[in-house]
């Protein structure tokens, strides 16, 4: 199995799904069983292939980059093909590959107006190799590549495919179609931040060397961490975090989120919850704690603050929500919270915490928004108030409503429960010489957001699955979940309880990755 | 005396300058009916100006130096006089159906063409005052003629005394500039400016002249505050005349600024860097502001063109800062960031094209739904409109980030600056670019779009093949950036970093 470890594993992984988009777009659109066939044929393959590549991995070994590959790619400016997989990327991908052929199921049975398979599809594929080739780069030009690539299929997927309701323009005296707004207010804002990005990135290549031997290969600049201090390293810290935190998102970057998932086509919201807000957290903890981990120590306290008042006020927000998908979304601010509190304490605990709080998100809040969206496909409404007894018209999907929400709200013995919990134990002791007053405050804050959290999760269950059905659909017929949706749902509840009952699952991968990750940074 | 002249470094502007003759003399003796051999021959022409650069290419002679070294054939020349070539011959290919449609003075524009095209051919390898002084005229006296083309059209007369009346303003103050190098240093060539005016950068009389001559080809670049012309003579000419405006014109006073500044006045970058940083700075923050209230397609293209102008100014400005290496850099960078606009730019006026042919209007409005009657042509907006945005994996990407990375790479604080100012500049542009795709893909059919056999008419051929070759360039080299930054580094060697 040379050819898989050296490269061409982890290669396919990333790019098959680009080139099931080039197969698709030669596809007559007519054909629409041909274009199922081939979105479902590629994603299958790759999942297959991660599957593998998490089978062939060496756990043992998990700290250290395997079936990757280094080649020459832009030579003027150093830059290469560099690609890997750690412990820390590795449950990363497999998410990333799992949600994205769930997607293509689940998408078979519920094309978003206007109907437009082959466009829709080959949109999805090119975004599967976005966010496949983040979470495998190791070149900081190769990151952002990656990083950049998912934007435009997911603006024209708002766009094209989202919610047509008219809305008023916030501040304008202007009238648009949700979709027009939240697409390009979307792309506007991961837009500039990751321009900053951008620049930091470029700023730490200038500071890696003499001419000639300057580098944007990431594991080489982590090994010159040494070198970046001072007002430099702060300002680079400043401008990756703006690109991060955007994408996260940390409030009062998070705007953008609300409008986006609720406008987006629900294969799009789940796309956008599972793995792009990942991205964000995932540059934190492969760039910029362990390149520049004095300025990770400086900035800790700031975005434990960020982290929680994304919390409490995540929470706040859904319990102000009329809108179910809305609420959803708002609850990803308050989950990505706990993630970035994790991160924010700088520890092993934490550091695991956030990995297998965003896995645990990635499967709970997909799964919500599936649900969100096959509800609103039914109900034609996403108004709670006007649902309700959902138990009693769809029995199943209002039992995996409960379920779900059960786990979203961190139920133990669910995949939920591990994230929270562990990102609060990791911010009550917080790397030495952090400031613990601060953390611990954090922590007791955070705490009330799991209350609050329940509080809302529990709020919507009770408005849309309890109770008696509203009048206004008496004597209508509702089809319960079809095949589609089963086979869409059932893995992901089956990874929400394996994860919750064995989260060795992830930490098993993660761990000595993160323990040496942090080990590195702050010493021993 | 004769001068000792290598007939293979001049084969291009020789073969150039042959079919610029046989065009004029076949549309004397062709029958109306016939006249479309002049596009042909024309086509044919450029296509047959490549061969010998590929030769030169190729051939372990190293620099050729002509005419007391005036005239010089070296890697730069050769990489600028191909992206030359090759535009000219996309312009040329759009140019086909378009003028066909309007059956009068075929041979005229097409000779006219060549001779632009000449021009710029020439102006890559102009290495004294004077000769760059007549290239640069070449390249802009046929666009004058050009730019008024559609006589009938008021709008198309006003682009054209416009351009002209700027134009020769432009000349005048650049030639006023290269009088006073004269007469300062004694000098023609650039070689021996830069060594005679070595220690002259604190000479009033010497930054002046050097900033008329700035100023000059702040005209032909169409940087703020030199802009005025562009963007009616721009919605005003001919689109294929546009295209070549935006794009050959342009990156031709660009290159001319390339070599004069780098080859002539190395020592005066103190001079001229802060000057270069004020028109980088003004060209992308009121192009981008003023692009996003545009509703015509041509004039929003305008307004981008002048803003990538300063985008492309960046690294000039970086030069002033900073060390040999960075010097080359800033030129590498300069050089790879107009070979992508070239190509994505020229791709975006060939949709702008078929697109006014489909919808029937040149308002941005119109063209809504344009994405579900002629998805081909949506897409390739799409990718030449977010390639100029710098979204990868199109090859605007790579153009912003060595853009980018001379900037950061100079290391002063005013640098950053220029750095932080562009990097919200792009972020503004893409607002104004999604709006086009926006409209293309996502609004409804208006009810003024033209009947069905006008959307659905097929896309004439040789303006499919300028479609086709221009996005392929921009998708390979979004993915494979060494495929132009190759040929950018090949260039360094004139800013001897």
């Amino acid at each position: 199995m040379g050819w898989f470890d050296n490269g061409w594993g982890l290669s396919l992984i990333v790019f098959l799904p680009l080139v099931g988009a080039v197969a698709v777009l030669f596809t007559p659109k007519k054909n629409e069983a041909a274009i199922k066939a081939i979105s479902l044929g590629f994603t299958a393959v790759t999942l297959v292939l991660a599957a593998f590549l998490a089978f062939r991995f060496d756990f043992g070994n998990s700290d250290e980059f395997q079936f990757g590959t280094d080649l020459t790619w832009i030579e003027s400016i150093n830059s290469s093909f560099h690609i890997g997989v750690d412990g820390i990327s590795l449950p990363l991908l497999v998410l990333s590959a799992f949600v994205t052929i769930l997607a293509v199921i689940y998408s078979f049975n519920h094309w978003p107006e206007p109907h437009n398979p082959k466009g829709f599809m080959a949109l999805t594929l090119v975004l599967a190799t976005g966010m496949n080739g983040t979470f495998v780069a190791l070149d900081l030009v190769l990151f952002f590549v990656f990083f950049e690539l998912v934007l435009l299929p997911m603006y024209f997927m708002i766009g094209i495919w989202g919610d047509k309701a008219i809305m008023k323009i916030p501040g304008f005296n202007r009238e648009v179609e949700t979709r027009l707004y939240a697409s390009i207010k979307f792309f506007l804002f991961t837009l500039f931040g990751s321009a900053f990005m951008l620049l930091g990135f470029l700023a730490l290549y200038f500071k890696s060397g003499e001419p000639g031997a300057r580098t944007f290969d990431i594991p080489g600049l982590i090994e010159l961490a040494p070198n970046f201090t001072g007002t430099f390293a702060f300002l680079v810290f400043g401008a990756l975090f703006l690109g991060f935190a955007v994408k996260v998102p940390m409030w009062p970057l998070h705007t953008w989120l609300p409008d986006a998932h609720t406008a987006a086509p629900t294969v799009g919201s789940v796309l956008l919850a599972a793995i792009l807000l990942k991205l964000g957290a995932y540059g934190f903890i492969r760039i910029s704690i362990p390149i520049l981990p004095e300025m990770a120590k400086q900035w800790a306290p700031a975005i434990a603050i960020l982290a929680v008042i994304g919390i409490i006020y995540g929470s706040l927000a859904c319990l102000a929500q009329t809108d179910m998908k809305r609420l959803i979304a708002f609850s990803s601010v308050g989950h990505m919270g706990f993630v970035m509190l994790g991160i924010a304490s700088m520890t092993p605990v934490g550091m695991n915490a956030a990995i297998i709080g965003m896995v645990a998100h990635g499967v709970i809040t997909g799964l919500l928004f599936f649900l969100a969206g096959s509800m609103s496909h039914r109900y034609h409404t996403r108004d709670m108030a006007r649902l309700g007894g959902n138990m009693k018209v769809m029995p199943i999907m209002g039992g995996i409503l409960g379920f779900t929400a059960m786990a979203s709200l961190g139920l133990p013995g669910l995949a939920g429960f591990w994230g929270e919990f562990m990102a609060l134990f990791g911010a009550y002791s917080p790397l030495a010489g952090l400031d613990t007053t601060l953390f611990r405050t954090a922590m007791v804050l955070g705490a009330i957001g799991t209350v609050l959290t329940a509080g809302y999760m529990l709020w919507m269950l009770q408005k849309v699955n309890l109770g008696e059905p509203s009048a206004e659909w008496e004597g209508q017929h509702f089809h319960d979940v079809d095949a589609y949706e089963l086979a869409a749902w059932v893995p992901l509840v089956v990874a929400i309880v394996a994860i919750g009952i064995f989260p060795r699952l992830v930490l098993g991968a993660t761990n000595d990755a993160v323990v040496s990750l942090v080990t590195k940074a702050f010493g021993g | 005396m004769t001068p000792d002249i290598d007939y293979l470094a001049l084969a291009p502007e020789i073969t150039l300058a042959i079919t610029a003759v046989v065009v004029l003399l076949l549309d004397l003796f062709l029958p109306r009916s016939q006249k479309y051999w002049t596009a042909i021959v024309a086509v044919l022409g450029v296509s047959f100006a490549a061969l010998p650069l590929i030769a030169l290419a190729v051939s372990d002679v190293g620099d050729r130096t002509m005419l007391g070294g005036s005239f010089v054939v070296d890697d730069f020349a050769l990489v600028l006089k191909g992206l030359f070539v090759v535009a000219g011959y996309l312009v040329l290919l759009m140019s086909v159906s378009y003028i066909e449609s309007d059956r009068y003075y075929q041979g005229e524009y097409y000779f006219l063409m060549l001779m632009s095209i000449l021009g710029t051919v020439v102006l890559a390898s102009s290495r004294d005052l004077i000769t760059l002084f007549i290239a640069i005229e070449l390249v802009s006296q046929p666009m004058y003629l050009l730019a008024g083309w559609r006589k009938g059209d008021l709008r198309s007369n006003e682009a054209s005394l416009k351009y002209y009346l700027l134009g020769v303003l432009a000349s005048a103050l650049m030639l006023y500039g290269m009088s006073f190098i004269y007469g300062l240093t004694g000098e023609l060539t650039f070689a021996g400016i830069a060594r005679a005016g070595a220690g002259m950068a604190d000479d009033p009389a010497f930054i002046m002249a050097l900033l008329f001559m700035i100023a000059g080809f702040g005209f032909k670049v169409s940087a703020v505050p030199f802009h005025f012309w562009a963007p009616d003579t721009y919605e005003g000419a001919p689109t294929p005349v546009t295209a070549y405006l935006s794009v050959s014109s342009k990156a031709a006073g660009f290159v001319a600024l390339l070599v004069v500044l780098y080859s002539a006045f190395p020592d005066a970058a103190g001079v001229w860097g802060p000057a270069i940083w004020i028109l980088a700075a003004l060209s992308m923050t009121l192009a981008n502001l003023t692009a996003l209230r545009q509703t015509n397609i041509v004039r929003l293209l305008a307004f981008s063109s002048i803003a990538q102008a300063g985008f492309m100014l960046v690294p000039f400005a970086a030069a002033a800062t900073t060390d040999a290496v960075g010097l080359g850099d800033a030129f590498a960078a300069s050089v790879t960031y107009i070979v992508i606009y070239a190509f994505m730019n020229l791709g975006a006026f060939a949709v702008v094209i078929a697109g006014a042919r489909k919808t029937g209007t040149g308002e941005i409005e119109g063209w809504g739904g344009l994405g579900s009657y002629a998805p081909g042509i949506g897409l390739l907006a799409a990718a030449f409109f977010f390639s100029l945005a710098g979204i990868p994996p199109l090859a605007g990407w790579i153009a912003k980030l060595v853009m980018f990375s001379a900037a950061m790479g100079a290391g002063s604080a005013w640098m950053v600056m220029l750095a932080a100012i562009a990097a919200v500049n792009a972020v503004i542009a893409l607002f104004y670019y999604a709006k086009v795709v926006k409209t293309i893909w996502m609004d409804p059919v208006p009810a003024t779009a033209p009947d069905e056999a006008v959307r659905t008419a097929s896309v004439a051929g040789s303006l499919g093949l300028a479609l086709g070759l221009s996005a392929a360039i921009v998708v390979a080299a979004g993915f494979f950036p060494s495929l132009v930054t190759f040929f950018s580094e090949a260039t360094r060697v004139l800013a001897g970093g």
